[in-house]
């Protein structure tokens, strides 16, 4: 299923470096600059209207953003891209406007992983709070937090 | 059983010669006025302790479960503890209402639904005030209530007890319109305002038999008049938290909750004497066939309570205008005609005559009713 | 248009509906801007039960992590252990026993119908009615419960499901029980119904509300009841089928005007076809094991899986990432609430405040899930 899609993704985009990843579940990793457009392409050409998660992972040498994309009308899936940020300046392309679905799962990503969506319409914290400090679902992020509640009232 | 039929009228005769032996008659007549006010608000008091107890417990019993029962027999004292538990409450005042306001507003909430206590016919002479003018002043006064609730809810400076504020006033209204149109119909046949007046009128017949019509849209415009469900839009649980009296507490709100379990049994003891013939009945005392028919309509009350989700604001205010102001003129109209055409030829023409004009008047609406809904199902296929 | 110029100049105000508020389902708020009673501009704001839940899964064994999933949705316990266990198993290519196959399906399937019941109960009460349709539903739940409770000793939270199978076997009075409450169940959904499909007031407070058509429901990642009530044919039991699902004869209910009233029968419906799922069930379940052995120090392969099921709120998905130690590198939960909320300014703008609370309602969220 994602190897035949990987390949019209191929004959579509020649420029841009798609790599086909083996595993459980087969994933196609994208560069983060051309993720809009083979997202676009997928929705609107291959029928993958449907977005179901957006995740991200805190990888020792990266960031990996992972969405899982299915076909309503086609089969069962799972289409997976993954896309790879930096781990000093994390950010890739929003898809919000694609699939306004993605909305408050980037939204939580950023919050949790401080992975920053160019282009999203209203990019904050949703489970946090507004001046909370780091991002806890980072690996170096201490488990009892940078700072304790009331903190920042008192400072 | 003259005994026991009088029994409260020859107390307060007995009790007034008894005060004139040795007091100036106007002294006697003073005391005995302040009696009957002090024992009605005593009645009042009891009233809204056993309907609160009666209400949660037949609740209790629609939604399977006990209700209260375990403060006295059969949880009987419940209101007691609650009301313990209400005056031992903090008394919190927000800090940026507006006091006068805020404090006044519980106060004429109550007061409004005393007074009305004073035209109720109870029984045969039970009555403390016959006033002529009986049902006019019940609505005029109930008026009042409308405005103590705005208070509240502009007071409090609460957005939530605002719109609850807001929603008041444009439900009673709204509903005070039919309500007063449907009560004209039992008017025109007694031809008097006095609450008194009225119940003798129906010495040969409730008004029930004759307007049935006329009780139906009477009960539905009461209910919304005294916020009941499926009408209790201004204290929305689930949507304004509780309306207006959110940031009540303690005395002050057991105020509201006094008012608003009062006021129901007003309305279904107004109920009983309008349509269902008061306190005439055979063989009971009359005081227990006027109870017996007030409670008979407040368990209906606490059925729909029970049972009914809340309409929305715009179908209610759809409910009052579109629907029931109109009928309630047609069938003002229509029994003023019947009431005409059959005067002086005896009882049964009468009661036949608008018992037919009753049902021509069901059939038109659910003719028109059927007909608009196709209209309407036919522009949706086209649209 | 030339009243505008001479209408009476108004404004909107700004309401604060939660974090405590009766019909929010726990603590969640709604900044709401509000033109008399009329929506103009709504924003969810959640979080005021976020526990992390994804750290802490990290920090946790595998094994660790499924009593931490009763705790998401806490209505239905079981459907979450039976996310997770799956996820692990895809990972570490665990065999289930056939039986306990059986057992996962009867456990998930009940499960269900608590949560149907529960949720049409709470939407009711956001309609006004004084908590009789909530107390009716919760009558059958209790004996629901009180099944969970023989098989997993707990009510709510059973921590029942283990990788390649179930805790326990199930206990000799279970299956009795289970066809007594089974078979009561159709009567208990036809007087649900009775009291509330019908209702006039219902109907004009549901129909024409909160409309969601099929194509924007696809486009808001929306799932589960809320869905197929706009008319989309995608039950992950049918289309993605998982566990033993496709040994078993269901329909998938759809709506056909796509608003609050058709999530009301969907879940009715949906309540109706569990029943039927658990009627084949009862009758096919066979004898044998109910769990394999696993090593005492569980360490999966490496790798990264992504496993989803029909839960009863909608796609409830784990990803795990394992780098092949005893606990997962990353363990994210997609709960289909969170995701479903996306979509509810959409659908309240332009309605009334008390249309909210049945839109919101009908959205069926439980706030441990959302938060997380």
């Amino acid at each position: 299923m994602s190897r035949e899609v990987y390949e019209r993704l191929v004959e579509e985009f020649p420029e841009t470096s798609l790599e086909y990843l083996e595993g459980k579940d087969p994933a196609i990793s994208v560069k983060a600059d051309d993720l809009f457009e083979v997202a676009r392409h997928l929705k609107e050409k291959q029928g993958y209207d449907y977005l179901s998660a957006v995740t991200g992972v805190d990888y020792p040498d990266r960031f990996e953003v992972i969405y899982h994309l299915y076909s309503m009308k086609e089969g069962p899936g799972p289409l997976i891209l993954k896309v790879s940020a930096s781990k000093e300046e994390p950010e890739v392309p929003s898809l919000v406007s694609l699939w306004p679905g993605a909305n408050f799962q980037e939204r939580e990503v950023y919050d949790l992983m401080g992975i920053r969506f160019a282009g999203h319409p209203d990019l904050k914290r949703i489970l946090l709070w507004e001046g909370y400090e780091g991002h806890p679902l980072r690996k170096d992020f201490p488990i009892e937090g940078y700072q304790t509640i009331g903190q920042e009232e008192s400072s | 059983m003259p005994f026991l039929n009088d029994l409260f009228v020859n107390l307060s005769y007995w009790i007034h010669g008894f005060l004139a032996r040795f007091l100036p008659l106007w002294a006697a007549d003073l005391i005995m006025m302040l009696l009957t006010i002090a024992c009605l608000i005593v009645f009042a008091l009891i009233t809204i302790m056993f309907i609160n107890w009666l209400e949660r417990k037949v609740i209790g019993r629609f939604q399977d479960r006990y209700g209260p029962n375990r403060v006295g027999p059969l949880g009987i004292l419940q209101f007691v503890a609650d009301a313990i538990k209400m005056f031992t409450k903090e008394d919190i005042t927000p800090a940026n209402a507006d006091r006068v306001i805020f404090n006044l507003a519980p106060v004429m909430v109550v007061v409004p639904t005393f007074l009305i206590l004073a035209v109720l016919p109870f029984g045969r002479g039970m009555v403390a005030a016959d006033l002529n003018i009986g049902f006019l002043y019940i609505v005029a006064i109930s008026s009042l209530t409308t405005i103590a609730i705005l208070l509240a809810g502009w007071g409090s400076r609460n957005k939530y007890s605002l719109l609850g504020g807001m929603r008041v006033v444009a439900q009673m209204i709204s509903y005070e319109v039919p309500m007063v149109l449907s009560a004209l119909g039992v008017i025109m046949l007694t031809g008097s305002l006095s609450l008194v007046s009225i119940v003798e009128g129906q010495s040969r017949v409730p008004f029930i038999l004759l307007q049935p019509l006329g009780f139906l849209i009477y009960f539905i415009s009461a209910i919304a008049e005294v916020n009941r469900a499926p009408f209790d839009l201004p204290e929305a649980e689930s949507e304004i938290i509780a309306g207006y009296h959110t940031e009540y507490s303690g005395m002050k709100y057991a105020m509201f909750l006094l008012a608003e379990y009062i006021n129901a049994f007003i309305v279904a003891a107004i109920a009983a004497t309008l349509f269902l013939g008061g306190w005439q009945g055979p063989s009971l005392p009359p005081y227990v066939w006027f109870f017996l028919k007030a409670y008979a309509i407040y368990f209906v009350l606490m059925w729909l309570r029970g049972t009914l989700p809340r309409l929305r604001i715009d179908q209610l205010m759809g409910l009052a205008w579109k629907f029931l102001v109109p009928l309630a003129l047609v069938n003002l109209l229509v029994m003023g005609l019947v009431a005409t055409l059959t005067q002086g030829k005896g009882l049964f023409p009468l009661v036949l005559a608008s018992l037919v004009a009753n049902g021509l008047i069901v059939a038109a609406v659910v003719i028109i009713y059927a007909f608009a809904m196709r209209r309407r199902r036919q522009v949706e296929v086209a649209a | 248009m030339q009243t505008v110029e001479t209408r009476l100049r108004t404004e909107t105000i700004t309401l604060n509906m939660g974090p405590q508020h009766p019909s929010t389902h726990g603590v969640f708020r709604m900044i709401i801007t509000l033109d008399g009673e009329t929506i103009v501009d709504l924003e969810p704001v959640m979080g005021y039960l976020h526990r992390c839940q994804e750290k802490i899964g990290e920090r946790n064994t595998y094994l660790q992590n499924i009593p931490y999933t009763d705790r998401l949705d806490y209505i239905c316990s079981m459907s979450n252990n039976l996310a997770y266990v799956m996820a692990v198993e895809k990972l570490a290519q665990i065999e289930v026993p056939e039986r306990a196959e059986y057992i996962r399906i009867i456990m998930v399937e009940l499960t269900r119908i608590v949560n149907h019941a529960v949720a049409i109960g709470a939407l009711l009460n956001d309609l006004g009615c004084f908590f009789t349709p909530m107390l009716y539903a919760l009558e059958e739940r209790e004996r629901i419960l009180d099944l969970f409770e023989m098989a997993s000793g707990s009510r709510m939270m059973c921590n029942y499901m283990r990788f390649g199978g179930v805790r326990y076997d199930l206990p000799p009075g279970f299956m009795p029980e289970l066809k007594s409450v089974v078979a009561a169940l159709p009567a208990f959904i036809d007087e649900f119904e009775r009291l509330l499909t019908d209702n006039e007031i219902m109907r004009i407070r549901c129909q024409g509300v909160g409309i969601l058509p099929p194509d924007v429901a696809v486009g808001y990642s929306c799932t589960g009841p809320l869905l197929r009530a706009s008319g989309v044919d995608y039950d992950i039991r049918k289309v993605d089928s998982y566990s033993i699902y496709d040994r078993f004869d269901f329909d998938v209910p759809l709506g056909t005007n796509y608003d609050v009233y058709d999530r009301y029968l969907v879940r009715i419906e949906e309540m109706r076809q569990s029943v039927r799922i658990l009627e084949q069930a009862i009758e096919q379940i066979p004898e044998g094991e109910v769990s394999v052995k696993l090593p005492r120090v569980f360490k999966p392969p490496e790798g990264d899986v992504y496993h989803r099921i029909e839960s009863p709120k909608g796609e409830l998905g784990f990803y795990l990432v394992s780098d092949g130690s005893t606990n997962p590198y990353r363990y994210k939960i997609r709960s289909p609430t969170f995701i479903n909320l996306t979509v509810l300014p959409e659908l309240c703008k332009g309605h009334k405040v008390a249309d909210v609370v049945a839109i919101l309602g009908s959205i069926d969220i439980v706030l441990g899930e959302v938060d997380r």
